[in-house]
């Protein structure tokens, strides 16, 4: 379809206005860390010329909050990890089974998959409280990656069950018919089609259990397994007359950057139409 | 090398619909059979469960005289060939085609595995291509790798599902005497299903025509056009197709809406009794009446008719005539188009005059047809009348014979090359081992 000048235009107004929409509040959050405490409200985006600072960043990570954000960070990406293998390891199976083989039950597993996933946060976090107090998973790493689980492995299942699909069948039955067992037909002709669905669906899942903070908040009380979206909400000033804008924005910079390079380093793979050529072209 | 005998198989969906129904096939060690028939006849279904991907809901299947209808594909020792190709577009060609090999744990070397793969290659002059993706090649070069990937290893048969549907018809050609040249040479015993039947008529020592889950004829091609069972298979054999009148016979001439036919008598004796029955006739039994031999007319008849048109092709031309059926004719013919597949069944006589013919639409012209090779149905079972079951099997042994002859002069050419040239391809050693 070739678009005329005029419709070009229009869609690059719209696209600038989005960007500008979306990336608005990060490049103020990036300006606010390198002002200083006294700049914080000089009323201005950028910081007063002359006061930049990088002390925002030495606090964080070399300073007084160091404690406090290093073990954050540490939990963050631990749970994170964690919680996003496990997610997609049995989200590949489910989806795999739902994509292909026809049993009871198959609805019923998607739409409470839905279910789960549209329920509330907040109103399980208290009886979660209690329970994990009382079976001793309160303030640890498995007692955030179970509830994160419960975020990612319905989203996973969906994402993956519609990726599934669209791969085709007759793939692994030419495995078959060419001597693999059902699990070497999954694993030598589907695994790899999948790749790109699965990464995608990863780095979902990631986001969504990295970017959590009312499990992070509620069932966390030390630098055992706190998070660092919890963690930043411990921050104090130098003085308790001083504001800790200017770290929790350098801090939020620094949870940003491995949202942003996962996406830069696998966004090949997301794209990549790997499936191409499988069949007739 | 395997026989295979499909022993009243039946495949029944959940909803009790029976997609294969009570099918019979003896398939010979190294026979080419082709499952034709139109779509929803039970034809890729029947395959699959051969190859092992469809359940068999009774019935019994045998390769090599072992049972294996619990046996799981791999265990099948078959090799497929499907429809869309089926290559692994993560793998590279020479990786697609070492696929089954690689599967085989421990039972080849590198070497052997090289070796293997590049005499397939080779046969299949895919050498250049190796070390590409499935993705950037053409159609034809993909449908080779997925044979490859077929003769790579020493499957006990192969199997066919419309291999060639998703090529122009060139390259379609092409392929199909490939196709037709590997498997004399191999040796293979190889199941064939298609829809097109230029494809069944060459390819196939016996072609089995299937309609509804149900077989209705398997022989050689030149008995299903000749010697047809029923309606069905000589409506479905051949194009353009056989061309159906309705008639009356009276004093042993049939009266058609052509006029009237003389027909032999042992032809019209069988249609005796009957009220109605279907003459069929091929469009090549037609002939423009001045361009008969003298000595050929009196086999036949001769009418008068006005052509609607005619399409001149070079070598031949067909002509139309268009007759007007009674009601009850007609729904019977409308019925015969649905089961094949064609909207509607018009009531058109198609014949096939010489190219030199001056017939011309509009024009009332003499029509010469042999009446020696018409054959006649019955309208309500769709049965042959006609039907000369000795020379149909004797068709059928025919080509049984020359499909011997045709092995043997392909071994034995193989067998001149290999001696001549030292080389010890991969197709070589495949025949000289069969």
């Amino acid at each position: 379809m070739k678009s005329s000048g005029r419709e070009k235009l229009v869609w690059t107004l719209i696209s600038i206005a989005v960007l500008i929409y979306a990336l608005f509040p990060v490049a103020s959050i990036l300006a606010t860390s390198f002002k200083s405490p006294g700049d914080l409200t000089n009323g201005k985006f950028l910081p007063s010329p002359g006061l930049a600072t990088l002390s925002n960043y030495e606090q964080i990570l070399v300073g007084d909050a160091q404690e406090l954000f290093l073990s954050a960070l540490r939990n963050s990406i631990g749970i994170s990890l964690i919680a996003t293998f496990i997610a997609v390891v049995l989200a590949t199976l489910c989806a795999y089974a739902i994509a292909r083989l026809d049993f009871p039950g198959k609805k019923v597993i998607l739409t409470t998959a839905l279910a789960v996933s549209i329920f509330p946060v907040i109103s399980i976090v208290t009886p979660l409280f209690n329970l994990w107090r009382n079976i001793g998973l309160y303030d640890t790493w498995l007692g955030l990656i179970i509830p994160y689980l419960s975020l990612t492995l319905p989203i996973s299942i969906w994402t993956l069950a519609a990726f599934f699909r669209q791969i085709p069948w007759e793939l692994e039955q030419a495995a078959q018919v060419d001597g693999a067992t059902t699990w070497q037909a999954f694993r030598k002709a589907i695994v790899p089609l999948a790749a790109p669905g699965v990464f995608t669906t990863a780095i979902i899942a990631f986001f969504i259990a990295w970017n959590d903070f009312v499990y992070g908040i509620s069932l966390t009380s030390t630098e055992a397994a706190r998070p660092v979206p919890a963690a930043l909400a411990f921050f104090t000033g130098a003085s308790q007359f001083e504001s800790p804008t200017g770290a929790i924005s350098a801090a939020a910079i620094i949870v940003t950057i491995p949202v942003v390079l996962l996406v830069l380093l696998f966004q090949r793979q997301i794209v990549s139409g790997l499936t191409q050529g499988a069949v007739k072209g | 090398m395997a026989s295979i005998t499909l022993k009243n198989l039946v495949k029944k969906y959940g909803d009790g619909f029976p997609a294969v129904n009570d099918i019979s096939i003896d398939i010979e060690d190294g026979e080419f059979i082709i499952l034709v028939g139109p779509s929803g006849c039970g034809k890729s279904t029947l395959l699959r469960m051969i190859v092992g991907l469809e359940d068999i809901t009774s019935g019994d299947l045998y390769i090599n005289d072992e049972r294996v209808n619990s046996k799981a594909p791999r265990e099948r020792n078959l090799a497929m060939v499907f429809q869309n190709y089926a290559l692994y577009p993560h793998l590279t060609v020479f990786e697609n085609i070492a696929f089954p090999l690689r599967l085989a744990k421990g039972r080849h070397s590198e070497e052997e595995v090289q070796r293997l793969v590049n005499g397939a290659a080779a046969t299949l002059e895919l050498t250049d291509h190796l070390q590409r993706k499935p993705a950037n090649l053409s159609g034809g070069q993909r449908q080779r790798v997925a044979m490859g990937r077929a003769i790579v290893r020493q499957a006990d048969a192969f199997l066919f599902d419309e291999p060639l549907s998703n090529l122009d018809a060139k390259l379609r050609g092409q392929m199909r005497s490939e196709i037709s040249q590997m498997q004399r040479r191999l040796g293979t015993t190889s199941v064939y299903v298609t829809h097109d039947q230029t494809e069944a008529m060459t390819l196939g020592d016996r072609v089995a025509v299937l309609k509804k889950g149900e077989l209705q004829q398997i022989a050689s091609p030149r008995e299903l056009y000749e010697q047809p069972v029923n309606l069905f298979v000589a409506g479905f054999i051949g194009s353009p197709s056989m061309n159906f009148l309705p008639a009356t016979i009276e004093n042993g001439k049939l009266q058609t809406s052509l006029g009237a036919l003389d027909v032999p008598a042992e032809k019209a004796a069988k249609a005796e009794g009957r009220k109605i029955v279907l003459v069929g006739v091929r469009p090549e039994f037609f002939e423009d009446a001045k361009l008969v031999d003298d000595a050929k007319k009196p086999h036949g008849s001769t009418f008068k008719a006005t052509l609607t048109h005619t399409e001149w092709l070079g070598n031949e031309q067909y002509g139309y005539i268009n007759f007007d059926p009674a009601p009850e004719v007609r729904e019977l013919l409308d019925n015969l188009a649905r089961d094949m597949d064609a909207d509607e069944l018009r009531p058109q006589v198609v014949v096939t005059l010489d190219a030199v013919s001056r017939i011309r639409g509009g024009r009332e012209s003499e029509i010469w047809l042999d009446t020696r090779k018409l054959h006649l149905f019955d309208p309500e079972t769709g049965e042959n009348l006609t039907r000369d079951a000795e020379a149909g099997a004797a068709l059928t042994a025919e080509a049984s014979q020359e499909r011997a002859e045709e092995i043997a002069s392909a071994h034995a050419a193989d067998r001149d090359m290999e001696s001549g040239t030292g080389s010890a391809g991969s197709g070589g050693s495949h025949a000289a081992a069969s």
